[in-house]
């Protein structure tokens, strides 16, 4: 029974020497919903804990003292329906009892009714975009690691691929619906903290809800295996207290118009190559080099080479066409939701003259807003 | 495993009789098989068939242990180091198809081709030309299914599961590849059902009745039907994936009209009786080992048999459990955490029973009663970690987590490989005529059990911290976990090797295994001397 005293033994010696770097158990959160589930974690947890013991403890008592080494005979005895009823009947109660408040909890979980603010959070290969139903803010929220961490070139850093460039800020004390939902594949939103997890699932919508109790910076990842860069979709919350999240709102909303106003403004606006291609290239880079690779060779079989392809060498049109729209039946989504005409514009001249495409030609934001589906 | 070797054994000279190359399952016309390669390629003979399953499913274990040992280097330390993530992806996916299809299935399918016709008392399997079909197709499923690997645009990347539409509208052109060889391991496992269920129901010798088989017959019985009702679910999800994503149907497509939450509910309609599938024949290989070594009668056997047979009924009805995080109703969520809380018990009883068994026996620990112990604690220690994620809200939690990952192989190999490893050290002088080393089979037994903790537990604790499965890369708060992990898994995987020196050396020779070489050995096939006579039973035994 070595192999029980070592296991015990190990979880006896973990806390001291890895505490500092993670933690071991599930965590309390920061809502009274995972509160419970935590609670409910460890009732279980400790149930099993007993009934480990007892079974564990009577083999081992047989192990050591009923050997044949030390003239154990064996006894006759091989039946008991008495015996084989009471074990099938006490496990049972233990579960019923269990049964309880699990199904407590579930139910409260699954109530998203009367919330104070609704969030979509929609899914893509691989960001997560957050919508704040009726308030005209929406942002998608992207990895914000530098791929020199990733790839051993820079030091890594506290929050190494669990940062990102916007987080999706929430209200404390305020009842909050998600409703979840994906643009290409499943992903699934989790946030440890809230004890929610909920898939995100094209064309459909799923609910959830959380009512935070404290301020801070929650963190959380893609849970459902989404493709290649699965691994590198995070989901940071940061909770504030009521007015602030208010003044925050407000502010949003307003830079989201002024922003609206500025792409407007870029429409008329003619950018030199030069211009483009920079632009083009940190555009590239954010949102195509994960599939298409910075070197545009993409991964053959998988995402298509932009390196001397044919729709990038060919009419400006039909390029835009795809960048804006996607291409339906692939991988490709459709970025004219989340990028400016302009960001489009600089993209599609980055990609027609990097690499030594050399096409030559300029593409404008006019020229994007002028192709239609 | 191979059975007896003509130039060291003596029997085997003295009756030997040029043998032609035809009529292989007329039995009883020739005691002795052919020799070379032609003999392997065209025997209806169910030890050779055993044989061949066994060294195939021993070869797939090393495989897709291979690619295990690239997935834990890579997650030595954060940060990209080996492979590229859409790699990294391809093994995971191979991996466990290889592990569940090529390894743990096919190795019980090869225990019931030795073992079952020897345990209840007949010459052969009932459909011997079949049973050669059903061993042959399997190397080309999986020579299909590793090729593709070096396809342009890499193999499977969805992970075993193929959740569409990361199947279907994003896959690779390998997932044709995949889907045909998905459907001739299927094709494979049910002609494997059908020939173990005809066999048991008609070959009994006279006097075992269905309450005298052994626990291991009867395991594979419920198995059989269980193969037979989910592998054409399987070949439906499959067959389904390829048409989404080739001739332009919308099964698992919103847009189209279809569903991808239905393509979940339909491939762990097959998986969760699957699950049952690579556990049930363990039960029966345990609760064979647990009485010889205890030299004491097996505790319940017949609530043994009704356990398994509730098991399995059960299981057709908690196939949601792995998908409560897809946004089912309440009374779905509700009825599936109880339906899962409820295995449970059946469980329990099984593992109660095993204990009962070694209360007050005389009990003696040789390599198969090493892993049947190790067997009973660590596949409790699956079902405690199961028994919590059925637990709907704290699933929530858990759910794609490492701690799912850390319950699973659990389950499945200090499970289900556990008991095929028991089950070797104990049949390996029947089949082989020969007692292997017993110090190098405890080396590999103390070797494994640390080293498989030391892979899979610390896991509990990196999934409850937070780190998803099927991750590349991670925080750096994981780190030293996951390194002690990948210690683990290196030398896990590392002490395998002693296994497989060990029965190489136990085919090549050793010691002569008396017909019994176990005393407290109890059953049919112990009554045949060792190696186990070409065809097992040629004349009924009477079994009172
Ligand atoms: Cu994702």
């Amino acid at each position: 029974m070595k192999r029980v005293l070592y296991c015990l033994l190990a979880a006896l010696m973990v806390p001291p020497v890895w505490a500092e770097s993670m933690r071991l158990n599930m965590t309390q959160g920061v809502t009274g919903i995972s509160q419970e589930v935590y609670h409910l974690h460890m009732t279980i947890f400790y149930i099993c804990c007993v009934i480990g013991v007892i079974v564990f403890g009577v083999m081992l008592y047989a192990i050591v003292k009923h050997r044949k080494s030390k003239g154990a005979v064996a006894a006759n005895f091989h039946e008991s329906t008495k015996v084989e009823i009471l074990w099938t009947l006490i496990p049972f109660v233990i579960l019923i009892a269990m049964a309880i408040p699990a199904t407590k909890t579930l139910l409260a979980m699954e109530d998203p009714s009367n919330s104070d603010l609704t969030i979509k959070i929609t899914g893509s290969q691989w960001k997560w975009h957050y919508d704040y139903f009726d308030k005209g803010v929406g942002f998608y929220s992207v990895l914000a690691t530098p791929r020199d961490q990733i790839e051993n070139k820079q030091a890594k850093q506290e929050h190494y691929l669990l940062e990102v460039d916007k987080p999706l800020v929430l209200p404390t004390d305020r009842k909050i619906r998600f409703l979840m939902t994906s643009d290409d594949v499943i992903h699934s939103w989790w946030m440890p903290a809230f004890a929610v997890k909920k898939d995100a699932i094209p064309g459909f919508i799923n609910e959830a809800w959380a009512r935070i109790d404290k301020p801070g910076t929650y963190r959380g990842q893609c849970t459902e295996l989404c493709g290649k860069d699965h691994g590198f979709m995070p989901i940071v919350v940061k909770a504030v207290e009521g007015p602030e999240f208010d003044t925050w709102l407000a502010s949003q909303k307003q830079a989201q118009l002024d922003a609206a106003a500025k792409a407007k403004a870029a429409l008329s606006k003619t950018l030199t190559k030069d211009e483009l291609y920079q632009k083009g290239e940190k555009v590239f880079l954010a949102h195509c080099a994960a599939c298409h690779q910075p070197t545009g060779l993409g991964i053959p079989g998988v995402f298509p080479a932009l390196k001397g392809a044919e729709i990038v060498l060919g009419p400006a049109e039909k390029h835009i066409h795809i960048v804006k729209f996607g291409w339906p039946g692939s991988a490709m989504p459709a970025f004219g939701k989340q990028l400016t005409a302009e960001e489009i514009a600089a993209v599609v001249t980055y990609e027609r003259n990097a690499w030594g495409n050399n096409v030559g030609d300029a593409v404008q934001a006019a020229d994007v807003d002028k192709v239609e589906k | 495993m191979t059975t007896a070797n003509p130039q060291t054994n003596e029997t085997v000279e003295t009756i030997h009789e040029e043998t032609v190359e035809t009529n292989h399952d007329d039995h009883g016309h020739h005691e002795q098989p052919p020799k070379g390669i032609m003999r392997w390629i065209l025997t209806t003979n169910h030890k050779d068939i055993g044989t061949l399953y066994l060294w195939f499913s021993l070869t797939m274990f090393f495989i897709g242990g291979a690619m295990a040992m690239v997935i834990r280097a890579e997650l030595f330390e954060p940060g990209l180091q080996l492979v590229e993530p859409h790699f990294f992806n391809q093994m995971t996916t191979v991996h466990g198809l290889i592990m569940v299809f090529g390894a743990v299935m096919p190795a019980f399918t090869g225990l019931a081709n030795w073992l079952v016709p020897m345990m209840i008392g007949a010459p052969d399997m009932a459909l011997p030309r079949m049973n050669n079909w059903s061993f042959w197709i399997l190397p080309f499923a999986f020579l299909i299914l590793l090729s593709s690997l070096f396809m342009e645009g890499g193999g499977p990347d969805f992970g075993w599961t193929f959740y569409a539409p990361l199947s279907t509208k994003y896959s690779g052109d390998s997932t044709a590849l995949f889907v045909f060889a998905i459907h001739i391991m299927g094709i494979s496992s049910i002609m494997g059902a059908i020939n173990v269920i005809v066999t048991i129901f008609n070959l009994r010798a006279p006097g075992m009745t269905w309450m005298k088989m052994p626990l291991f017959v009867w395991t594979w019985l419920v198995t059989a039907f269980l193969l037979i009702a989910v592998m054409p679910v399987l070949a439906g999800a499959v067959t389904m994936v390829l048409t989404d994503k080739f001739f332009g149907t919308s099964f698992f497509d919103a847009a189209g009209g279809g569903d991808p939450v239905m393509f979940q509910h339909i491939f762990w309609f097959f998986g969760h009786p699957e699950v049952y599938i690579m556990i049930l024949p363990a039960f029966g290989i345990v609760s064979a080992i647990i009485p010889a070594f205890s030299r004491k009668k097996l505790f319940g056997y017949s609530s043994m048999v009704y356990a398994v047979a509730s098991i399995a009924i059960l299981s057709f009805v908690v196939w949601a459990h792995h998908m409560f995080t897809t946004g089912m109703p309440k009374v779905a969520l509700l009825f599936f955490m109880y339906c899962t809380m409820l295995i449970a018990v059946p469980t329990g009883v099984k593992v109660f029973n095993w204990v009962a068994t070694m209360w007050k026996g005389s009990l003696s620990f040789e390599p198969p009663m090493l892993f049947a112990v190790a067997f009973v604690v660590l596949f409790t220690i699956g079902g405690f970690s199961g028994l919590m994620l059925a637990m709907t809200p704290a699933d929530f939690q858990y759910h794609d987590t490492y701690f799912v990952v850390a319950h699973f192989h659990y389950v499945l190999v200090t499970g289900a490989i556990f008991s095929i490893m028991a089950a070797a050290y104990y049949w390996l002088p029947k089949w082989t005529g020969h007692m292997y080393s017993m110090t190098l089979a405890k080396w590999h037994f103390w070797c494994s059990v640390i080293s498989v903790n030391v892979l899979f537990f610390p896991m509990h604790f990196l999934g409850l911290a937070g780190m998803p499965r099927r991750i590349p890369d991670y925080n750096i708060q994981f780190a030293n976990v996951n390194e002690i992990v990948s210690i683990g898994g290196f030398a896990f995987g590392l002490s395998q090797l002693l296994f497989l020196a060990l029965v190489i050396k136990c085919c090549r020779g050793g010691e002569k295994a008396p017909a019994k070489p176990w005393d407290g050995a109890e059953g049919l096939e112990w009554e045949i001397p060792s190696p186990a006579p070409y065809h097992s039973f040629t004349t009924p035994p009477e079994v009172k």
